[in-house]
């Protein structure tokens, strides 16, 4: 076990090395970058002050070295010009041009009302469609079955940012509500008190559905589907050949066994929880991480994207670990496989 | 005179399907005796296994029981109950289902849950039956498991079914079935899936459990050699209803119906005739293979077609996903072999002997770590080494060695049409114009007397015994040398079985073509082979003509092997006791000389003309 948890370890350090250059190499591609399209500008209007202020940062962070320089700069691998490593790898998380603020400044709360946003998407697509398609399967071409099918399949063809666009209008036209943002304007800014918990607890509410309608049709579908193959095998007969009430039968096994798809999809969805929904957030402006990322990658704001990438990338890296040591913890065969064969 | 344990009156069972409804079991009536054993018997689709689940009520959702009684009358109470009336899923029935009467089922490897310990799915029977603490449950479970012959009792309550062999599987389902004592056990088909000797294991310890609880049995089997040996009574069912019904005695003495007669003739046994045929019910007629009769074979080449020198192949496994202990397995060691043109080779052993990976390593799907292979196809160009081939020479060889699989059912592609299943290894290699290849379809598809007119059809259509001809089909569509064929019919009913076994004699004969004939069963590969070689752990322990071997078997090995095949005849029973030990799959406890102790491979001896036997070093430096 602390072997294999070593190797994944190690393997996990590579792979995140190999993205951080990808990621880094892959946002320089574009000709030029933030400070001298800046520099450009300025000079263009003549102000000459702030054009000392871009070339002193470009200095700093060494724009105007080779890129691989950079790269080894922005991870911490290469001294800075006063001679001390300061990157990703000392908890450095750099600077952002465009808000003239450090990263963690800029991110830290959008990063944590993400994950709030994200974690309640997951949990209602969760609690929704598991009964759904339990119900679903087990009643396999009933009406009921094809109720839910039907509007499955109509959750799936909504485009979600229409969705919010339309809840948007209608919120404000019937109820005078804004739905937008996470929280009352008025709380914008103020310390967190137990209102403004509230007003989020309310405000969360359309993001939530509006989010997670596409993910609760697939769910309901895949979940279907699964149990369905289940259902089909013999270990279920058996089951109500001992006497089971045909619900634990349901639920002790082929249910247990439809759940591994999805414990194998933790890896994905972490990612998910930071980079997903941007559409959706920009249209209901919601102070989330994919947003911000949208606009950094739009003006080059190298260390800004950088960091939301490589966080986005340590998730699906760590999810994946996650969810095969859940696998592993809740499927014998994986755990103890092998010698078997 | 007292009820009987169970009693079926006129039962009928209806399945409603998209295609219109049909009758599964059709007025059937039969009774079980406390502490009897009755065998239902009939082919796939004769309703028998729908008969099971009618007991049960565990009926699939398309099925609805349409009218007759099945009075189970408990023996503790006295009182009889028609279960036929109860509703499935009431209280009622599911303390009789599992309680009462209990199932177990062919396949040991899909009836238990991977995720739970054998531990977990057998102490759960127990709770839902009895007011016993988990403690309590434990402790029985413990004494079942040891009642069956779990080697480490204890261990078993921990163990998941994927650790488990076959043989081992199917304990445990019997462990989870008889932890609740019930008074009627249904045990549908519950050794086909296993080697003979596991299955005669099985069987004895079913007759033992069956003298010490007192329970009755229903046993559903297609095979009539298991009824020989286990039942007290014999029902025979087709299309749902009951042909024949009586003691085994009258049922093998003096069949009455003919079709029981016909099925009896069907089954390959020891003491056959030479030349003798088996009589399937439904024989294959092919026109095309008529003539080609007339024609004249390949030029053979002068020696062996295929010939195998000193294979040996090893494995290693991890144990697990966390631990790096590595364990090395020798598949194969030390095989040689030779297939003649136009010769059938027999292949035998237990599951996990070896026969697979040998037969992989002949088609070059997998490599050896050392040995050879050589192929002689007749051309002039004598014998070439099988893993130096290269281009055309590789493509030519795979043209000429094809296989066919063991199940009918995963190996069609359900998306393709016969048409496109039997074209496609044509279009592979390329050979002929579209018109051509559609000719050739039509042909090959009478060659396993198929409909020419089903070109069109997916393999849903076919019945098991139909795919197996269709996968036949397909293997000869390249006119090939050599057909490996891996257990073709172990998944068939008899009757089908004989089908397919003549099919390919009559193949064999007009094609010039040579078979490997991998199988665990000796009257099958008896009734089709010239040639036997017995594999156990890797290596060939044994080989003879098949009247040599058969006549003189001289290896302890083989002896059990032959020991272990049920026959259709009451004057040839089975001797179950001499079966019970794993011993004889145990190099190190064969008697001497045979006996061979760790990675000792020892050397073939020929005892007379063309039989080899496996003997150990030591003894011959003893003889000389």
């Amino acid at each position: 076990m602390i072997r294999y948890l070593a190797r994944r370890t190690l393997t996990m350090a590579v792979t995140l090395l190999v993205i951080s250059a990808l990621i880094f190499f892959i946002i320089k591609l574009p000709p030029g970058d933030f400070l001298t399209n800046q520099i450009a500008e300025l000079r263009s209007q003549g102000e000459a002050a702030s054009v000392a202020k871009a070339q002193f940062l470009m200095q700093q962070y060494g724009l105007d070295r080779p890129v691989w320089e950079q790269y080894l700069r922005w991870i911490g691998l290469w001294p800075n010009p006063d001679g001390a490593f300061n990157g990703l790898l000392q908890g450095n998380w750099g600077w952002s041009f465009e808000y003239d603020r450090p990263v963690r400044e800029v991110v830290g709360d959008a990063l944590w009302l993400t994950l709030v946003v994200n974690l309640a998407v997951v949990i209602f697509v969760h609690v929704v469609s598991i009964p759904i398609a339990i119900y679903s399967a087990t009643r396999q071409y009933s009406l009921g079955d094809y109720i839910a099918t039907f509007i499955g399949y109509i959750g799936l063809a909504t485009p979600s940012f229409l969705l919010a666009l339309v809840m948007l209008f209608y919120a404000n036209r019937w109820f005078e509500v804004s739905i937008g943002g996470l929280y009352d304007s008025a709380y914008a800014g103020q310390p967190w008190s137990w209102d403004k918990v509230k007003s989020l607890l309310a405000h969360l509410v359309v993001p939530t559905l509006v989010i997670g309608l596409g993910g609760t049709a697939a769910m309901i579908r895949r979940m279907r589907a699964n149990l369905l193959d289940e259902l089909a095998k013999q270990y279920v007969v058996t089951a109500r050949a001992k006497g089971l009430p045909p619900t634990r039968a349901l639920l002790k096994y082929p249910f247990r066994m439809s759940l591994n798809p999805f414990i194998a999809d933790i890896g994905n969805l972490l990612p998910h929880l930071v980079s997903g929904s941007v559409l959706v957030s920009l249209v209901l402006s919601l102070p989330t991480v994919g947003p911000i990322l949208l606009a950094a990658l739009k003006s080059q704001d190298q260390f800004l994207a950088g960091f939301i990438l490589m966080f986005v990338a340590l998730l699906t890296v760590v999810g994946m670990l996650v969810s095969d040591l859940l696998l592993a913890w809740l499927d014998p065969r994986i755990r103890l496989g092998g010698s078997a064969r | 005179m007292t009820a009987p344990l169970l009693s079926i009156r006129d039962l009928t069972v209806d399945f409603s399907a998209d295609t219109g409804d049909f009758r599964a079991v059709d007025g059937l009536s039969l009774d079980v005796p406390a502490g009897r054993t009755v065998a239902l018997v009939g082919e796939s689709g004769s309703g028998k296994s729908v008969t099971a689940q009618a007991i049960l009520r565990i009926l699939p959702k398309a099925a609805r029981i349409g009218g007759g009684r099945i009075l189970f009358t408990d023996p503790r109470r006295g009182r009889s109950v028609d279960i036929a009336r109860l509703a499935a899923e009431s209280s009622e029935m599911r303390a009789l289902r599992g309680g009462r009467i209990a199932m177990i089922f062919q396949e040991p490897m899909t009836s238990l849950s991977p995720l739970h310990t054998v531990g977990d799915q057998v102490t759960e029977a127990l709770l839902l039956h009895a007011a016993v603490s988990r403690e309590e449950a434990r402790r029985q479970a413990v004494a079942v498991f040891e009642r069956v012959g779990f080697p480490d009792p204890k261990r078993a309550l921990v163990t998941y079914p994927f650790e488990l062999s076959g043989g081992l599987r199917q304990r445990a389902m019997i462990a989870m079935a008889l932890i609740t004592k019930p008074d009627l056990l249904v045990a549908d088909e519950p050794t086909t899936a296993l080697d003979v000797t596991t299955q005669a294991q099985i069987l004895d310890l079913l007759r033992d459990l069956q003298a010490e609880t007192g329970m009755a049995m229903l046993l559903i089997t297609h095979d009539l050699g298991v009824v020989a040996n286990v039942a007290d009574s014999v029902a025979v069912l087709y299309r749902g209803r009951l042909m024949e019904a009586g003691s085994r005695e009258d049922v093998f003495r003096r069949p009455g119906h003919p079709y029981l007669k016909a099925l009896m003739r069907a089954v390959p046994r020891f003491h056959m005739q030479e030349g003798e045929r088996l009589t399937p019910i439904r024989e294959v007629r092919s026109a095309v293979l008529a003539r080609k009769a007339g024609e004249p074979h390949r030029p053979d080449p002068p020696g062996p077609l295929l010939a195998v020198r000193d294979i040996a192949k090893s494995y290693t496994l991890r144990a697990g996903w966390f631990s790096g202990t590595v364990r090395r397995i020798d598949a194969v060691k030390g095989v040689s072999l030779e297939l003649w043109p136009n010769r059938t080779l027999g292949l035998v052993g237990e599951s996990g002997c070896g026969k697979t990976t040998l037969s992989k390593i002949v088609m070059r799907a997998i490599r050896p770590d050392a040995g050879s292979v050589t192929f002689d196809d007749g051309g002039g160009a004598g014998p070439r080494d099988v893993f130096a081939l290269k281009d055309r020479e590789l493509k030519d060889f795979r043209r000429a060695v094809q296989f066919v699989f063991q199940d009918p059912f995963s190996s069609l592609n359900p998306r393709m049409t016969v048409y496109e299943i039997l074209t496609e290894p044509l279009r592979i290699h390329g050979v002929g114009t579209p018109d051509e290849r559609y000719e050739r379809a039509k042909e090959l598809l009478d060659m396993v007397g198929l409909d020419t007119r089903s070109l069109r059809r997916y393999p849903h259509a076919f019945s098991g015994g139909q795919r197996q001809r269709l996968g036949i089909a397909r293997a000869l569509a390249l006119k090939p040398r050599v057909l490996l064929c891996d257990e073709p019919v172990s998944a068939l009913d008899v009757s089908v079985q004989a089908q397919v076994l003549n099919l390919l004699k009559d193949l064999q004969a007009s094609l010039g073509i040579s078979y490997l004939f991998v199988s665990h069963n000796l009257a099958v590969v008896d009734y089709i082979a010239d040639t036997i070689a017995v594999m156990c752990r890797g290596r060939i322990v044994e080989e003879a003509p098949k009247a040599a071997l058969f006549r003189n078997p001289a290896h302890p090995y083989t002896r059990a092997l032959l020991a272990a095949v049920p026959e259709p005849d009451l004057d040839h029973p089975l001797d179950l006791k001499l079966l019970m030990s794993d011993r004889f799959s145990d190099p190190a406890s064969w008697p001497e000389p045979f006996r061979l102790v760790g990675a000792e491979t020892g050397t073939m001896q020929e005892i007379s003309p063309g039989h080899c036997v496996r003997v150990s070093g030591s003894s011959l430096r003893q003889a000389a």
